[in-house]
């Protein structure tokens, strides 16, 4: 056993990553430049659907500067579909992708042409002058309406819109629903979201003509996935292709993703002989870039009087899009066991109904499934409290899961090894002064203010750490969930962590270097961490779905807890004693009982290196590497409460106070945990506030640019109260939890059941998000009416 | 093409450009100078701000023709020989950077909010930063970073 002593672990280290950041010596792919190097553009369909009968590059090809141009029909040869890889249900229609229409074009912003040309302003003028012929078909927009009689198709041959159905139940729920004293049913709406990473995506190829080898740049969060697909849609050998992701300005699962322009340059790279870059503008960006969320929810739970709920059912209508992406299928399936979220119930039935439309696809967006189960199973929550007459709080108090019943397996059939709800609602509700704020709103309503307040609550479990491979298997997911971490002990001592997952702004570098100095023994500033290269990180499954920490931090803590057992075999031999025999404790070996008896892990290293005396048969090398298939997810909690202020007047809504109190397990840097939950609140506000993709009739997205979508700037936000619970996760030895999406999942229904509350004696049961001040005074306004 | 001279972090460069080319291009292509990035093509995001002349401006909204003769400042012109400013070295302690893309515009826009209010409220600096976006740090970080800087040392 190694008995390591932390001293890293904990503590609030600042960033090792920040020093290039904040002095402008970045690596943005978008920076990346090599001699001859080309400009690539893509022409974009201005219509939502239309057959193309004609596209014609010659004016394009005769401009000075312009090197190459294409049609989608040029290049159909040369690449394949875009993948799917999660058909969630066995007859998922996965319709063809070409990375550029071939034939139809299918929402507002599908590529039509390519040009390239020696530098971005000739480009463009050269997309102007590429004539192209449509004929416009009826255009699919509308979700509910997809799968109405005599709609049109987004893919005629596949005759339906449908794109799955997806459904599972445990539990009787109609018996459940029969003996309820109360049932309340909702319709929810999620609307569309652009995620809107501030770097705009871009990729860059440069071609080794001689030995067919390609290094392939990307703003992307996958490049170990990447380079698979791009081998399989390319037909060039994977070991051919070296894939960077540089430095990442920001994924939010908007680059999670197989992009066809990722193909594109890379084909074009090979065809031409020439080094290309694409760079997405912003405007493209909102349209080419895969969206998030967008379904509608109908949700029904049925409780008795005491306020015991007895089953839930949900039934989801999901937009795709026009077309599948890598995950496009299983988001709102991985929403599925989120759910019955921290609740105890005998009874749920769950389904979906994915469907296609003529709109930019849906794929991952921060949280991914779980936000939009979150909201729902809070939200209705807060409306079954309403129905009973019972405070929020108590009503969740009584359903959840206590601390002493855990491990807990839920009726969604995930196992919860961790969980202390109690602690972090107490603590949230202290923080938050909760019984003075409902004093300040009962006595705002008796005298008739127009300003209300209104308070949110929301009790959140986030799933992290996907996934078992075995679980995804199941799911019907094509690719395996573990995660890669090898360590090398230089000779010097210095160390190298070598990780496969690819960070864009979580500060794996500095939380991993923590994690290695503890279980090495070793300075932190010793430790460097490598990552996002496929060259120097060959084995990795990359990051999203909060999965880096339970998953890759742990393999870096097992890898170097291999590093260590080896180097104990050489340090017994130096020091003439039995393995048993030795302590490890502060990076250094010692005999038990002889402390002058030493050495250091710097020292055995040297040793392995020299290799001049080394036990018989070991090979000369401490280093180590681990693969991490993990046993099951982790699921960090916590409480978020809300305070608004709505002008009845105005419809205006001022955040006036929020508060959270989160458990994410261990903390490995309160820092960096407290910037990943204000960086996910913010999200999660805006969601509930201010942005949504809007289409006009013709299915022209008028949320184009960032004139027009609503990202929330400094003034729009509050200063948020963070304070944490700590319950170790007993599923990992570092019994960490994960922490990336916790703030968009728990703020959404907090912050919109404080609207929603401040406005029930109004009448008002629901408003759709964002709760824009529009909507706020319509509520108001029709409820006033109604309740004259 | 016309002929520009332009003095950007204490080098002076004469070039000739196309009208409509952008600062931001000029900067980046031209250049070299990448460490001002883009993040959208309607002014809104503020990623692009640098000093021109001792303002901050949004260098996707000015023609390199319009910085002829002028002093601009880019985040790269900020430290000497691994000595950071104030600021950046508040951004740092702060923890008000993840991904770090907004990070330079962040910057650039905060030294000027500090010429014109030393001594800014919370308030003040939330609204004197509402056109540069983040989406990483709900901005709450990078206001406190704002506010541990003085006057004195925001020149430093
Ligand atoms: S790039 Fe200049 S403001 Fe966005
Ligand atoms: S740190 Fe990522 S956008 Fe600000």
């Amino acid at each position: 056993m190694s008995e390591t002593v932390e001293r890293e672990v904990g503590r609030a280290r600042t960033r090792k990553e920040d020093a290039h950041l904040i002095t402008g010596q970045t690596n943005w792919t978008d920076n990346i430049s090599v001699n001859g190097l080309l400009h690539l553009s893509i022409l974009r369909s201005p219509m939502a659907h239309a057959r193309i009968d004609r596209v014609d590059v010659s004016a394009a090809l005769e401009l000075p500067g312009v090197i190459a141009a294409f049609s989608g029909r040029d290049l159909a040869e040369a690449m394949g579909s875009l993948p799917c890889a999660w058909p969630v249900a066995e007859d998922t229609v996965v319709p063809d992708h070409p990375p550029i229409a071939v034939d139809e074009v299918r929402y507002a912003g599908d590529p039509v042409a390519v040009v390239v040309a020696r530098d971005r302003y000739t480009a463009a003028d050269a997309l102007e002058a590429i004539e192209v012929d449509y004929t416009p078909l009826p255009a699919v927009l509308d979700i509910e309406g997809s799968l109405a009689e005599g709609t049109a198709l987004v893919h005629s041959d596949k005759g339906t819109n449908r794109c799955y159905d997806y459904h599972s139940a445990s539990g009787d729920y109609a018996a459940a629903k029969a003996r309820a004293d109360v049932v309340v049913t909702r319709r929810y709406h999620q609307q569309r979201l652009i995620p809107t990473a501030m770097e705009p995506r871009a990729v860059v190829v440069t071609p080794l003509a001689a030995s067919g080898d390609f290094t392939l740049y990307s703003s992307t969060q996958i490049p170990h996935v990447l380079r698979v697909l791009l081998a399989v849609t390319t037909g060039i050998p994977e070991n051919k292709i070296r894939v960077v992701a540089p430095d990442v300005g920001g994924g939010f699962g908007s680059k999670l993703q197989v992009y066809g322009e990722e193909v594109i340059t890379l084909v074009l790279a090979k065809r031409l002989g020439r080094p290309l870059k694409w760079t997405e503008s912003r405007s493209e960006a909102n349209v080419a870039t895969h969206h998030g969320r967008s379904q509608v929810q109908d949700i029904e739970i049925a409780a008795r009087s005491d306020g015991t709920v007895l089953g839930l059912k949900v039934s989801l209508l999901a937009d795709m899009g026009a077309y599948l992406m890598l995950l496009s299928p299983g988001i709102p399936v991985l929403g599925a066991s989120m759910y019955p979220a921290i609740y105890k119930m005998g009874a749920y039935d769950f389904s979906c109904t994915g469907v296609f439309t003529n709109r930019t696809p849906i794929d991952a967006y921060r949280g991914a499934g779980r936000p939009e189960a979150t909201y729902a199973i809070e939200r209705i929550m807060d409306d079954l409290a309403a129905e009973l007459g019972m405070d929020p709080v108590d009503l969740r108090r009584h359903n959840w899961i206590r601390h002493e019943e855990f491990p807990y397996t839920t009726i969604a059939g995930l196992t919860y090894d961790s969980g202390n709800y109690e602690a972090a609602t107490d603590k949230a509700l202290a923080l938050f002064d909760y019984d003075k704020l409902r004093a300040e709103q009962a006595d705002r309503v008796d005298h008739g203010d127009t300003v209300r307040l209104g308070i949110g609550v929301s009790t959140y479990t986030e799933m992290c750490g996907l996934a078992p491979s075995r679980w995804l298997g199941e799911m019907r997911y094509a690719a395996g969930g573990w995660e890669a971490a090898s360590i090398r002990v230089l000779p010097t001592g210095k160390v190298e962590v070598v990780t496969g997952t690819s960070p864009h702004g979580q500060g794996h570098v500095t939380s991993w270097s923590q994690i290695a100095a503890d279980a090495l023994g070793v300075p932190f500033e010793d430790v460097e961490v490598m990552h996002g290269d496929t060259m120097l990180a060959p084995h990795g499954m990359d990051t999203y779905g909060s999965r880096s920490l339970v998953i890759g931090g742990v393999a870096v803590h097992e890898a170097a807890r291999k590093v260590v057992d080896k180097a104990r075999k050489v340090a017994a031999h130096l020091l003439e004693a039995s393995e048993a025999d030795l302590d490890f404790a502060d990076g250094a070996f010692t005999v038990k009982g002889s402390p002058e008896a030493r050495k250091t892990i710097q020292e055995v290293a040297f040793a392995a290196f020299a290799s001049h005396d080394l036990p018989d048969g070991m090979e000369p090398s401490i280093n180590a590497e681990h693969v991490l298939d993990p046993d099951t997810f982790s699921f960090p909690h916590g409480t978020h409460l809300c305070a608004v202020e709505v002008d009845t007047e105005t419809g205006a809504v001022h955040i006036r106070s929020y508060v959270c109190v989160d458990d994410v397990g261990k903390v490995i840097n309160p820092m960096i945990v407290e910037g990943q939950l204000h960086g996910g609140i913010a999200q999660g506000i805006a969601q509930a506030l201010y942005e949504e993709a809007l289409y006009d009739e013709d299915g022209n997205l008028v949320t184009g640019t960032l004139a027009d979508y609503l990202v929330p700037g400094a003034p729009d936000l509050p200063e948020f109260v963070t304070d944490r619970t700590e319950t170790p996760a007993t599923s990992n030895p570092l019994g960490v939890k994960g922490v990336g999406e916790a703030g968009t999942i728990a703020s959404t229904p907090a912050v919109v059941n404080a609207v929603v509350d401040a406005l029930r004696p109004f009448g008002v049961q629901d408003i759709r998000m964002p709760c824009t001040p529009e909507r706020v005074w319509q509520a108001v306004r029709s409820g006033k009416e109604t309740s004259a | 093409m016309t002929h520009i001279s332009v003095k950007v972090d204490g080098t002076t460069y004469e070039d000739d450009v196309e009208p409509r080319l952008l600062l931001i291009h000029y900067l980046r292509d031209r250049l070299g100078l990448t460490g001002t990035p883009i993040g959208c093509d309607t002014t809104s995001c503020g990623s692009c701000t640098v000093e021109l002349d001792g303002t901050a401006v949004k260098s996707c909204t000015v023609l390199a023709v319009q910085a002829d003769g002028c002093e601009v400042t880019t985040v790269q012109g900020l430290a000497h020989d691994g000595d950071w400013t104030a600021l950046q070295r508040a951004f740092h302690e702060r923890h008000a950077l993840q991904c770090g893309y907004c990070t330079p515009g962040m910057i650039m826009a905060a030294r000027d909010l500090l010429r014109e209010h030393p001594h800014p409220t919370p308030d003040e600096v939330r609204h004197g930063l509402e056109g540069n976006l983040c989406r990483c740090t709900g901005y709450q970080n990078i206001v406190r970073a704002v506010l541990d800087v003085s006057e004195e040392e925001v020149t430093a």
